[in-house]
């Protein structure tokens, strides 16, 4: 379990471009086989336990490339063919666990792994979630804000926070009771929103952060979720003054930066959201980026 | 043990696996994997991504489609330009265990002098990769489409260097074959292929172009065979050594490239899917050879029988 002693991460480096401290695991070079140890269905997702007995821990936040050891193409046109990312859910030991929703040939292969087989692993890769005091030396409180399949990053972060006494509230959002599931991967009891109203409130996520964000300005707010709910995200909590640091996806080729393909229009240019990020603060972001 | 060693142009190497120009960013890769990375360095040379004289952005995001046994890429030359790149990049790329290759593509003559003559003056800098692929702001040609442009390139930028010019074929050609002729007549050191296939996709939900470009160029297995038989082709037509590449995973795809004329080999997006595959390629390969009791590469097209490529 990764802890905040004394407000350091175990290993900091100055971001690529930003110049930020973000925390950052550095990967074993080259791809590794790893034993699948679980595959349980979490509601509508699953959440696939790994075994990476000679890896390093990862900073929360920070994500690997995952492919089948067998049967890795072939499936739907032919796919899938490069490995695809996934945010650590949470460790366990030597264990990682993913959480993943079959979406597509690399997931829908991915969904069915059973214990015996193997994946190939790289990371972990990118860089991870700051503390709250090192993003905003006034916080007191940490708000986590999770859509759908985004979540997964939230979890091993709100376990680092508690590990290190941090107050946090988890506020998500899902489509459905289905996917709200998820919600019980956090320790603490999670404020849900569901598009459908079949669980918690019905309504956005965002709906919530705002109201949340009406009583208290004292927190750091860390989001992952799809882009639009980001956006919505960044917007509130600049309306607010309230720093935010956003967990963003976008499909890869490498995950280490080596193929510029994951870029996100920032206020300095195009990032690579593979080593840049994925996990960008808020204020890196303008209006633009979602535009095509 | 068979030995690896392959001289290039004047370059003596490891080994002949390479890696492709934009493939491998050695300095994130650093940052990612760490010492390990110069520890286990796998290529014999490094080519670094393709710089101009200006910097680059790059093209809007989405930047990537994957395809049956490929991946299509519309990136668009980020880089820092040419001063950036200099004074950030190049010190660093220095550092790599590995001689190093500076890929530069001009959008004139005028483009592709000051980049070759103030890349060539560093003594960091082995040898220089031309990528031809980009259009001629004044012709609107692709460079390397044509034999008469790759070879007003080779004139223009011949005599400001005396390191060795590699040049970046594109299989976007009518007759790469004669491209390659122009290139080796002008006095290219090196010639480089296949760069990637022109290539389009299109958003299954809304029928429009993918890539945030409109189109792109196709890379991985799936068009090894194209490059297999273009290697072919420019190996049968110049004397010069080749650089053979495209959708290279293995040391038997390594392997097919070497019996098709090619002196190296280059690993490109195998490298996505893992990091270190060149060093994989590489021992494949060094496996192979002590199996067929190859001495040296250039031992291979004697001692190749049919039963090794089958």
């Amino acid at each position: 379990m990764t802890t905040l002693a004394n407000g350091q991460a175990p290993e900091i480096e100055v971001g690529l471009t930003g110049g930020e401290a973000r925390p950052r695991a550095r990967a074993p070079f080259g791809r590794r086989l790893a034993p699948v140890r679980g595959n349980a269905a979490v509601g509508a997702y699953r959440l696939i336990s790994v075994e990476d007995e000679g890896g390093p821990s990862p900073e929360p936040g920070q994500f690997y490339m995952l492919a089948a050891a067998e049967r890795w193409g072939g499936g739907e046109g032919e796919r899938p063919f490069l490995a695809r990312a996934f945010s650590v859910c949470r460790t366990r030991g030597k264990g990682l666990d993913f959480l993943l929703e079959d979406i597509g040939p690399g997931t829908r292969r991915l969904a069915t792994l059973a214990p015996g087989e193997d994946v190939w692993l790289v990371g972990p890769l990118g860089a991870g979630f700051r503390a709250p005091w090192v993003v905003d030396p006034s916080a007191r409180r940490a708000l986590l804000v999770g859509g759908g399949i985004g979540v997964a990053p939230l979890v091993i972060w709100s376990e680092t926070l508690a590990a290190s006494n941090v107050e946090s509230r988890v506020l998500l959002g899902f489509r459905s009771a289905s996917y709200s599931v998820a919600a019980d991967l956090f320790a603490d009891q999670a404020e849900i929103a569901t598009d459908d109203g079949s669980t918690g409130r019905a309504g956005l996520v965002t709906e919530l952060l705002a109201t949340e964000l009406d009583r208290t300005s004292d927190a750091v707010v860390y989001a992952c979720g799809p882009p639009a709910m980001l956006e919505a995200v960044r917007r509130i909590c600049a309306a607010s003054a309230v720093a935010a640091e956003l967990a963003l996806e976008e499909a890869m080729a490498c995950g280490f930066g080596a193929c510029f393909g994951c870029v996100v229009r920032t206020r300095t240019g195009y990032r690579r959201i593979c080593v840049d990020g994925p996990v960008m603060s808020a204020d890196e972001l303008d209006g633009s980026w979602l535009e095509r | 043990m068979s030995d690896l060693r392959v001289e290039l142009a004047g370059l003596e190497l490891a080994h002949p696996v390479l890696n492709g120009s934009g493939t491998f960013d050695a300095i994130a890769a650093l940052r990612t994997f760490g010492d390990e990375l110069r520890d286990r360095f796998p290529f014999a040379a490094f080519v670094s991504k393709t710089i101009t004289a200006e910097a680059r952005g790059g093209n809007p995001p989405p930047r990537l489609w994957e395809t049956p046994a490929g991946l299509i890429n519309s990136i668009g030359l980020p880089n820092k330009g040419l001063d950036g790149f200099l004074e950030q990049d190049l010190p660093e790329l220095a550092s790599l265990p590995a001689p190093l290759i500076v890929s530069v593509a001009g959008f004139s003559l005028p483009q592709f002098q000051l980049l070759v003559s103030r890349v060539a003056e560093r003594p960091e800098v082995a040898a220089l990769e031309l990528n031809v692929s980009c259009p001629n702001v004044e012709s609107g040609c692709v460079m390397g489409s044509e034999p008469a442009e790759t070879a007003a390139v080779m004139r223009a930028v011949r005599p400001l260097a005396t390191k060795p010019l590699i040049v970046k074929l594109t299989p976007n050609a009518t007759d790469v074959g004669a491209v390659a002729a122009a290139a080796e007549a002008e006095g290219a050191d090196a010639l480089s292929l296949i760069n990637t296939l022109k290539a389009m996709a299109f958003d299954p939900a809304e029928g429009r172009p993918w890539l945030g470009a409109g189109h792109g160029g196709l890379s991985g297995p799936a068009v090894r065979a194209v490059a297999l038989e273009q290697t072919y082709e420019v190996s049968s037509r110049v004397r010069v050594p080749v650089i053979g590449m495209g959708g290279i995973a293995s040391g038997r795809d390594a392997l097919d490239f070497i019996h098709a004329g090619a002196r190296c080999v280059a690993v490109g997006t195998e490298s996505f899917r893992d990091p270190a595959a060149a060093s994989r390629v590489r021992d494949e390969l060094r496996d192979l050879f002590a199996k067929r009791e190859v001495r040296a590469i250039d031992d291979t097209p004697e001692t190749a029988s049919a039963d090794l490529v089958k």
